[in-house]
This record gives C-alpha cells, sequence and structure tokens, in this order.
C-alpha cells in the first residue's frame, strides 16, 4: 500500500509555497476589488476601425465631464475598456456624445457597468457574512454527521482548516492574476469561491466518509495506518471525480468560455483541484497529527517526518 | 435484480419523454379532446437567455429616501408594478422587475435596444399636479412648489431673483385621471386627451368655473411642462395638455400618467449595459465549451469504467434532458454563470455513478458475486453521496439568498442551477443509473468481469 502520510510535513511546505506569493502581491498591492465591491463604473466600447482615438483624448473627454479618474484599457478585441468613479446615466450620454464628436466615429456600447458608491461596500460586506455563514454551516452539518464517531469535533475543524487552505490558495491566484492579467475581485469571484468551499467541503466529506466506515472494519488497526488506508480507497475516485470530470468540464471553460468566464473558470479549476489536494494532504494529514499530538514534539526535537 | 424492473423504465421513459417533449418546443399545449379548440394545458416554455447571453440592460434602483424612513413592502410592491407597467407599454418584451431586499427594486430588460428610454421612465416619479398660479403664468420647464407634499422636491427657481419661492396650490393631482391618450392639439402638434374621473371633473368643473382668464399649470414632477389659461368653465372633465411634445415624448408622458406616479421616488444606483454583440458571442463560446467537456466526459468514462460507464453516460445525458427541461418550464433565465452551474452539478452527478463504481469494483475484487457486488456499491456509497451532496446545496442557498438582496442575479442564477442540478443529479445516480444498470446486466449476462467492468 502506497503511504501517503508519512511525507505530510512535506505537504504542508509545498502549500505555503503556493499559498505565500499570491498572498504577498495581495498584501502589497491590496485587493484588487472591482467596481462590484468598490462603486464606479466600467464603459467598454468600440469604435469604427481605424478611428479608434488614443486613451489620453478619453481621459480628456472624462475630464471635461467632470471626472478625473478615468483610466483607459486597450483589450485584445480592440476595444477600450475604460474606468472611472461611479458616472450617472446623464452623465455618461454626454461622454458617449463627445466621444463621438471627438472620433467622428459611431460608437457602439459593449458594456457599461456602474454601481453606486454605497451599494458597492455593502455588498462587500453581505458577501463576506455569506462567506462565513456557508463555512459556519458546513462545520455544523459535518459535527452532525460524524456525531457517532470519537471526536466529531476534530473533522468538522480540520475540514475547515483545509476548507481555509482552498481560500487561501483561491485568493493567491487571484494575487497572481491580478499581477499579470489584471484580474479583479467582482461578484462572479465570489461565486467562484463559495463554490470552491462547497465542493471542498464535499470532498473532505469522502474522505472522512471513508474513515469513519474503516474505523468500524479495522479495529486494531493504529489511527495513522487508518487513514492512510481510507485516503487509498478512496484516491482512484478522488482522481477520477475531480481531476478528470469537474476538471475536464471547467478546463473546456477556460479554453473556449470567452473572456468573460475565463478568469471564473481559472480559478474554479485551481480552486476544485486544490479542494481534492487539501482532503489528501491536510484535512486527513491534520487528523493524525492531531491524534498523535504531534506539537509536543515540534519544539523538542526535529520534525517527526 | 430488481422485481418491478418494467415499472421502473416505464416510468424512466415516460420522464424523458416528458424531458424532451418541453426541450423540444417553444410551448406545450394538451388540447382538450372532448371539445375541439380548447385546451387542457398549455404553458410557454421558451428558453429564456440571460443578458449575458443576449445583451441588454439591468438596472437597480433604491428608494430615494433617507436611510432611516421605514420602507414598506406594499409601497416597494406598487412601485414594482408601476415600474412593470411603464416599461412593458415602451414594448420591451420579457422583462422582469423583482423587489430585492427591503428597498430596492432590480430591472432586467434583456435584448433592450433604447437604455435610454427605459432608463428615463422608470426614474420619473410621474406626479402630475394641476397648480392653480392664479395671474402668473410660468413657462415651460419652470421649477414649481406646490402645497402637495411629496418624497424629494427639486430645488424650486426663485421666481425672481432673491424674493422666497412661493408655494402654489395644488387643485388636483394625476391620480383624478380616469384615462389617457396620445391626441393632435389645435396646432397639428401631439398633446395629451385626458378624461378626469366623475370626483376629478367635478374639482375641475368648479374650479374652472371660478377661475376664468387665470392660469392652471400643468406641473409633472414639480417641472411645468404647460400653462394654458382657462378661457371657459370645463364642464364634462375632458381637456388636453398641449405643450412642446414629439410623439415620443407625449407617449412616453401618457405611460407615465396612466400607469401613475410612484408612491416611492427611485433611484438608479447600479446600471449594467451588455451589448448584443457580446451577449452572442459569449453564448457561441459557452455552447461549444459546455459541448468540448461533455463529450472528453462521456469518452473518459466509457473508456475508464466499461459497461457501467456507458450506462452513467447515458444517465447522464438523460440528467441533462430533464435538468434543460425544468429550467425551461420554470422559466429560469440562463446565463453563463447559470450554465457553469449546470456543468458542476453535471461533475456532481458523475461523481455520484464514480463512487458508486469504484465501489463495486472494490466489492468485486474483494470475491463477491455480481449481483452482491452490485447491490453492496449502492448501500455502501449512499452515505458519501447523500452528506457530501447536502453541504454542495447548503452553500447554495446561501448564494441565492446573497444574489437575491442585492439582485446581483449572475449570483443567483449560478446558485439555483447548481443546487438544482445536484438535486436531480441525487435522483439520476440512484434510480436511472441503478435501473438502466440491471437491465443491461440482465440482458447482456455478462462473464468476463475484467472485460465488462474494467477491474
Amino acid at each position: 500500500m502506497i503511504d501517503i502520510l508519512s511525507k505530510r510535513y512535506l505537504y504542508f511546505l509545498i502549500s505555503v509555497l503556493v499559498i505565500l506569493p499570491g498572498l504577498v502581491i495581495l498584501g502589497t498591492r491590496g485587493l484588487p476589488l472591482s467596481i462590484d465591491f468598490t462603486g464606479g463604473s466600467l464603459l467598454e466600447v468600440q469604435f469604427e476601425e481605424g478611428k479608434t482615438p488614443q486613451p489620453a483624448q478619453l481621459v480628456g473627454l472624462y475630464e471635461t465631464a467632470g471626472i478625473d479618474d478615468a483610466q483607459v484599457q486597450t483589450t485584445d478585441s480592440g476595444t477600450l475598456l475604460i474606468r472611472s468613479s461611479f458616472l450617472e446615466n446623464e452623465k455618461r450620454d454626454s461622454v458617449l456624445s463627445a466621444m463621438k464628436a471627438e472620433s467622428g466615429s459611431d460608437v457602439a456600447v459593449i458594456r457599461f457597468d456602474s454601481v453606486g458608491p454605497s451599494i458597492g461596500s455593502q455588498v462587500a460586506s453581505r458577501a463576506a457574512l455569506a462567506v462565513a455563514i456557508a463555512a459556519l454551516g458546513v462545520v455544523l452539518f459535518i459535527t452532525y454527521v460524524f456525531r457517532n464517531v470519537p471526536n466529531a469535533f476534530r473533522y468538522g475543524f480540520c475540514a475547515i482548516i483545509a476548507m481555509a487552505h482552498d481560500v487561501a490558495v483561491v485568493f493567491s491566484i487571484v494575487g497572481i492574476g491580478s499581477l499579470i492579467l489584471d484580474w479583479q475581485i467582482d461578484a462572479l469571484f465570489l461565486t467562484a469561491l463559495l463554490t470552491v468551499i462547497g465542493f471542498s467541503v464535499q470532498d473532505k466529506v469522502v474522505v472522512f466518509d471513508r474513515i469513519r466506515e474503516n474505523t468500524h472494519i479495522f479495529r486494531r488497526l493504529n489511527y495513522e495506518n487508518l487513514v492512510n488506508h481510507s485516503i487509498v480507497q478512496t484516491l482512484q475516485r478522488s482522481i477520477n471525480t475531480q481531476l478528470m470530470t469537474v476538471e475536464f468540464l471547467l478546463l473546456a471553460m477556460a479554453l473556449f468560455g470567452g473572456v468573460t468566464l475565463q478568469e471564473f473558470a481559472v480559478i474554479l479549476l485551481v480552486g476544485l483541484f486544490s479542494g481534492t489536494y487539501s482532503s489528501i494532504f491536510i484535512a486527513a494529514p491534520i487528523l493524525v497529527l492531531w491524534e498523535n499530538r504531534e506539537w509536543e514534539n515540534w519544539f523538542g526535537r526535529k520534525a517527526a517526518a | 435484480m430488481f422485481r418491478n424492473l418494467t415499472n421502473r423504465i416505464f416510468l424512466i421513459l415516460l420522464v424523458l419523454a416528458l424531458a424532451l417533449w418541453v426541450d423540444l418546443s417553444d410551448e406545450i399545449i394538451l388540447p382538450n379532446p372532448f371539445d375541439e379548440g380548447a385546451f387542457l394545458f398549455t404553458r410557454d416554455v421558451k428558453a429564456r437567455l440571460g443578458l449575458d447571453l443576449q445583451g441588454g440592460l439591468q438596472v437597480l434602483l433604491e428608494a430615494d429616501l433617507p436611510a432611516e424612513t421605514n420602507v414598506t413592502r406594499d409601497a416597494m410592491d406598487t412601485a414594482r408594478g408601476i415600474v412593470e407597467n411603464r416599461t412593458n407599454a415602451l414594448g420591451v418584451s420579457e422583462n422582469l422587475i423583482q423587489v430585492a431586499g427591503e428597498r430596492r427594486i432590480v430591472g432586467e430588460f434583456p435584448g433592450a435596444e433604447d437604455t435610454d428610454a427605459i432608463l428615463d421612465i422608470i426614474q420619473q416619479t410621474g406626479l402630475l399636479e394641476f397648480v392653480d398660479t392664479g395671474d402668473f403664468t410660468p413657462e415651460e420647464g419652470t421649477i414649481l412648489q406646490t402645497d402637495f407634499a411629496t418624497g424629494s422636491t427639486p430645488e424650486p427657481t426663485p421666481a425672481d431673483g432673491t424674493q422666497a419661492p412661493t408655494i402654489y396650490h395644488t387643485i388636483m393631482t394625476g391620480k383624478e385621471l380616469r384615462s389617457v391618450n396620445v391626441g393632435v392639439d389645435q396646432r397639428g402638434s401631439p398633446g395629451i386627451d385626458f378624461v378626469l374621473t366623475s370626483e376629478g371633473a367635478t374639482i375641475f368643473a368648479e374650479h374652472t368655473a371660478a377661475n376664468i382668464g387665470k392660469t392652471l399649470a400643468i406641473v409633472l414632477d414639480k417641472v411645468v411642462v404647460s400653462a394654458p389659461n382657462i378661457n371657459d368653465a370645463i364642464p364634462d372633465g375632458q381637456g388636453q395638455i398641449s405643450g412642446n411634445f414629439t410623439a415620443e415624448s407625449a407617449n412616453a408622458l401618457a405611460v407615465q400618467l396612466r400607469y401613475g406616479s410612484l408612491p416611492i421616488p427611485l433611484k438608479v444606483v447600479e446600471t449594467r449595459i451588455i451589448g448584443p454583440t457580446l451577449g452572442e458571442d459569449s453564448l457561441q463560446k459557452s455552447l461549444v465549451a459546455g459541448f468540448v467537456g461533455m463529450i472528453i466526459v462521456i469518452l473518459f468514462m466509457g473508456i475508464y469504467y466499461r459497461l457501467p460507464g456507458v450506462v452513467a453516460d447515458l444517465s447522464i445525458l438523460i440528467y441533462a434532458a430533464i435538468a434543460f427541461a425544468v429550467f425551461k418550464y420554470f422559466h429560469f433565465t440562463l446565463t453563463l454563470p447559470g450554465i457553469a452551474g449546470f456543468l458542476l452539478s453535471t461533475g456532481a452527478a458523475l461523481d455520484a455513478n464514480i463512487l458508486i463504481f469504484e465501489r463495486i469494483k472494490e466489492e468485486l475484487r474483494n470475491g463477491r458475486n455480481l449481483s452482491q457486488a452490485v447491490g453492496q456499491g449502492w448501500t455502501r456509497a449512499w452515505p458519501s453521496i447523500w452528506e457530501s451532496n447536502v453541504t454542495t446545496i447548503i452553500t447554495s442557498v446561501i448564494l441565492y439568498w446573497f444574489g437575491s438582496t442585492f439582485g446581483a442575479t449572475i449570483v443567483k442564477g449560478f446558485s439555483l442551477t447548481l443546487a438544482l442540478g445536484v438535486g436531480i443529479s441525487l435522483f439520476t445516480a440512484i434510480y436511472i443509473t441503478r435501473t438502466l444498470l440491471a437491465l443491461f446486466l440482465q440482458t447482456f449476462k455478462p462473464t468476463n468481469l475484467q472485460r465488462w467492468f474494467g477491474i
């Protein structure tokens, strides 16, 4: 039988190496919150070919309209993306007609999002609340389901730690994405995050379920071997379900799904992978670590790797 | 394996037939066989595409009152109804106007092209007043202060420089209008013909009789639309508003007057416009993505799990047919995140099957016979499937709540399709896969387990 658990400290190290860089980026640059959370507006426009004005010209037009924080970005598809503070509909109209006059070209609005500042901050606080309630609901559910197993609370707790790990991985990816691809944290990101949480726990439940079942079958086995045995038994399923089905579907979405879905799909892809990884390499090892009370050796001797 | 295998298969075929019927038609009609021309049942099941897939406008309105003011549910519902009527009258179809949270209304206008007209018409309070201005004839566009109280009053235009603004008396409001139509005034330009209720007609008759030669200003949202002189008493409760109207603006005003004034002023706090090209592009790409993903998954399941894999593929296809039919029947709007949620729930459906098949293989390796192994596979995998799916549903419910409070329809669409998909997948994984597998095993009676089950 494959011995998975003995290298547990190595897995912890790998996770730290994956999580840290993104979090450092987020820490230094700040959370790349989108207008969904901060309020503001985003206008994507397309000009007739060859008539696209320079970004500086557009910033000038915004300034004339009394908005002095416009930022212009050119997209791959040749459209212009202009972010600014909250634009009322009347202001948007005047800016658009100014654009038409300035460029002498017809201006097509591809997309316009405008979120009032008060709405934005409310969405942010409600979103945090939604995540917290989801986490709590899930822990309560697990503790309830495992109520007949010794130390039922540990399972819920380990699921939460592993879940926090997955959330950290997701944020790390966003941090890296924000640096390289200008990703932002928007309402869709929140959807992805909550899905990762849901599926992460779903995966833990499957592994923990096997441990629970095996506790009754292999009464003589010590806990570490028992857990290892359970992981190996569910390994094929974990790989097939997560890495094949879910990831196939998401990969297709990331590759063919268009710009709108790409960020969403990549975050889900990484997050769900992390969900499977953390069931095997984080949640289960911590259960064992807890059972052995390994922290007592951490400082006295070298870690029992 | 099952005594009632025939019944089970019959049920599955029935469900599948119903699902396909809904999937493939835009409207389902059940004619009454005893009464020609009558229908027992009709339902429109056209697929509804979200804004992100066909372009359109989404707008979030908030009661424009101080935060401490209590906004009643009734007032919000009335406001919602008025917004709906006004926008429907503009000829935009498939509008969806919903109250979101305590003081917000979210409006969605898929496929809307003239977004400005919609925004204009929903934002105006639409309070029409007939104001007695005496001998003073205000110009069109003047802002008047009247003694009829509302939530928000724009700053009045001082009549002449420093003087404190006069407060004029409102004789009656648009409430007294019984019908409103666009007509033509004496000069031949568009005007608005109105007929008053009997109560309104009495007030109007009395006032006009007593004030011949004076001005009666017609004021909309405190702005003077026209200020005609009263030439004669008007006893029959009919009249006309003339002003500087174009055909469109006369029509828009008529719409506002017809559906009454908003009980609370609304302001736009969020606008999202998606152009039709972006929507179409997204639809194409996500369809391709979904198709490619499904093909890979179906191939993988068939190759890796052999017979059970093929059975699972069949039940996944049935699952997709059922889920799509449910979405169409209950008029769920399909959005990009909705499609993502659907694909993920497909993953969850497959996971249930994979859990079971891995279990069957294990039992087979442990030397059990086929029927024992299949039975054990289901019994033993069930707790994991059940508990893991419940956690997904818990998260979906919380997401749905979050989405409805903020009118974040993308989040709502995702959580709804995910939760429903997971629910339907439990049925297909447990009931359909198992029945079909039993049917195949009975028909083929496989002996070479290695080849048929890939152990």
